[in-house]
């Protein structure tokens, strides 16, 4: 290992926690009435996120969906602004409209969190045609569940973005469950099954691994900003915490839920870190930064102003002058 | 250009489209190299390009979807959905995503795209090729919907509803396609929300859209025989609709019936009876009465889906009705 890899792994680990401590410290919010409605946290999946955007420029695009934390998070949406909004504050960066589900940041190339399982990967694939026409080399990932496996909008834009040879990145996060049921109860087929039927390359990794995601995601992106075409990349990983955040799991066997502490993505990469020699004042170092970025980030959403209704109407079209 | 067909003014605002805009697209289902099944896009992939026209496979939830996130990634697409029952299967596109992206965002961005779909029977096309149902549309906050009647509004109207930031279904009569009418070479670009006085008179306002438009131009020539002067407002567009032409109309013939194609029950005439009951309550010298196709799928048959079809005799009987 050179000092390069290491540098690179501290720069995952401190991202990865970054996700993860800003998650928990929504659940706590939630916990204590501070966040309205319902979320869905993606605890124990951060590698996904963080590995694959390591490959991303902030003009590439992604389309994520409910459990999207981790995406706007990694894609670099601003952090005041993202509690702000799951807050559903004025200054939230949808003015509180959309919450946890809706969180978008077209400033960073983030289109958007979605209420609709697998409504976001056509998105990505309208995304990828826009990149296409543009000649821009830039690409679209569209991030979803294995839950999305069986709707129908999945096969239709495998099929498109095939023949049309779209640069789309579809990746597959697969946790193993579909909101309340397990994978096994809800889809027959792999993913890599679909993909070579519809004649996609198509990769698996070790989805809390955040270096094998990263490393997976660095190759498929340089061939496809250099080839062309879509991909498929799938990423094994696993859910900790409910469907939504509330939700007791009792659907799910106790021995499944221990032992994802076994590969939490980012207990391996801090055991991988003291291997190449990190101390524990530099993690402690880099939990402190976290700390402190999400407390304030906090504070922010705390201070932030309720929305005024007053201005609602004027955000359902956008103003015209003439024609 | 003089006398084109409805079709034609179509393909001219969507050539001028294309050659003035390069972010302007346009795909659906055999709209590229066939044309289009009613021709309508003829010509347009051969002109410009395969990368900006393009074939799409009979996926409509994708068409639409890819759309929304194309829109949202700096072009402007055209779709079609090759007959408005299919929408249905896209409603997640339109409804969910399209609809929503700029409020639920907080006006992050708009979503310019235009949706073309045909609407409307009288082909014995059969009960899943033959409904309208832009009032579906014209109830979801962040659509617009404009329904042109003729040639040169068809022109006016597209060529608003691609320079329009916001999300637009644009619906076609398919008994207006090959219609005739007068367009100039330089025909302007129509304002959406606009309605046209398409024939003016004192003594009844009869509201509609679309191919219903010249149904009430007929049964205003009928009338006319027999002295009662019909007043037919042309609304081009449902969403939004033109709420103050329509009052003022009212206030001048202070009775008002309300035309369309589509079923009567909780569609668009529902919705302009009840505004007007409202705001033109002290105009009204009779009850407004809703004309449009009964509460039943559109029949097969010719004989039945010629009784299905509001017809100019079911607009005459309202009006004498109104006036009574």
């Amino acid at each position: 290992m050179t000092s390069n890899s290491r540098k690179r792994l501290l720069g995952f680990y401190e991202r990865m926690l970054l996700v993860r401590e800003c998650e928990l410290k929504l659940s706590a919010l939630f916990s204590d009435g501070e966040v309205p409605g319902f979320i869905h946290l993606s605890v124990g999946q951060e590698a996904v996120a963080i590995g694959v955007m390591d490959a991303l420029n902030d003009a590439d695009t992604i389309a994520s969906n409910h459990r999207g934390h981790g995406h706007a998070i990694a894609k670099g949406v601003d952090l005041d602004g993202f509690f702000l909004e799951i807050m559903g504050k004025q200054e939230g960066i949808c003015g509180g409209r959309g919450g946890s589900m809706h969180v978008a940041d077209m400033s960073v190339g983030m289109l958007g969190a979605n209420g609709i399982v697998g409504a976001g990967i056509p998105l990505a694939v309208g995304s990828a045609l826009a990149h296409q026409v543009q000649q821009n080399n830039n690409i679209a990932v569209a991030f979803f569940g294995d839950g999305a496996l069986a709707e129908g909008v999945l096969h239709e834009s495998f099929n498109l973005a095939s023949l049309w040879k779209l640069p789309i990145l579809f990746l597959c996060e697969n946790n193993g469950w579909s909101e309340f049921s397990p994978a096994s109860l809800q889809f027959v087929a792999e993913v890599r099954d679909l993909a070579s039927a519809f004649k996609i390359p198509s990769r698996q990794v070790d989805g809390n691994d955040v270096a094998s995601v990263a490393d997976a995601a660095d190759e498929i992106v340089a061939d496809m900003r250099k080839n062309g075409g879509p991909r498929v990349l799938e990423c094994m990983t696993k859910r900790v915490h409910g469907h939504f955040e509330g939700d007791p799991q009792k659907y799910r066997d106790p021995d499944d839920l221990a032992s994802v502490g076994d590969i939490d993505p980012i207990a391996r990469c801090e055991a991988e870190l003291k291997k190449l020699k990190t101390t524990a004042k530099d993690i402690d170092a880099i939990r402190g930064r976290v700390a402190d970025r999400i407390s304030a980030a906090a504070d922010a959403g705390r201070a932030g102003t309720l929305p005024s209704f007053d201005h609602l109407l004027s955000d359902v079209y956008t103003p015209v002058q003439g024609v | 250009m003089g006398e084109v067909r409805f079709g034609q003014a179509i393909n001219k605002a969507l050539d001028e489209s294309l050659a003035n805009d390069p972010s302007v697209v346009v795909f659906g289902e055999d709209i590229a190299r066939p044309g289009g099944p009613f021709g309508v896009t003829r010509g347009l992939q051969d002109k410009h390009g395969e990368l900006r026209v393009r074939d799409t496979p009979i996926s409509e939830a994708t068409i639409v979807s890819a759309a929304v996130g194309a829109a949202m990634s700096g072009l402007k697409p055209v779709v079609e959905i090759m007959f408005m029952d299919f929408m249905t299967i896209a409603m997640d596109g339109l409804v969910n995503q399209a609809a929503k992206a700029r409020f639920m965002f907080g006006g992050q961005c708009s979503v310019p795209m235009v949706l073309r779909t045909p609407h409307g029977g009288g082909v014995n096309a059969g009960p899943q090729h033959s409904q309208c149902l832009e009032a579906w549309c014209a109830h979801i906050p962040g659509l617009k919907v404009v329904i042109p009647s003729n040639p040169g509004d068809a022109y006016g109207l597209l060529k608003a509803a691609i320079a329009d930031p916001d999300p637009v279904i644009f619906v076609e009569n398919k008994a207006l396609y090959a219609a005739k009418g007068q367009m100039d070479d330089d025909a302007p670009a129509l304002e959406i929300g606009k309605a046209h006085i398409a024939r003016p008179g004192a003594d009844v306002t009869v509201v509609t859209y679309g191919a219903a438009v010249n149904t009430a131009l007929r049964a205003a020539d009928t009338l006319a025989e027999s002295g009662t002067q019909l007043e037919v407002i042309d609304l081009r567009s449902i969403q939004p609709w033109d709420e103050a032409t329509v009052l003022a109309s009212l206030s001048r013939t202070h009775r008002l019936v309300v035309l369309h194609e589509a079923v009567t029950a909780f569609g668009v005439g529902a919705e302009i009876a009840a505004r007007m009951a409202d705001v033109g309550f002290d105009e009204l010298d009779a009850p407004i009465v809703r004309v449009g196709a009964p509460f039943m799928p559109v029949p097969f048959a010719a004989s039945l889906e010629t009784q299905y079809m509001p017809d100019t005799d079911d607009l005459i009987a309202a009006v004498h009705k109104v006036l009574a």
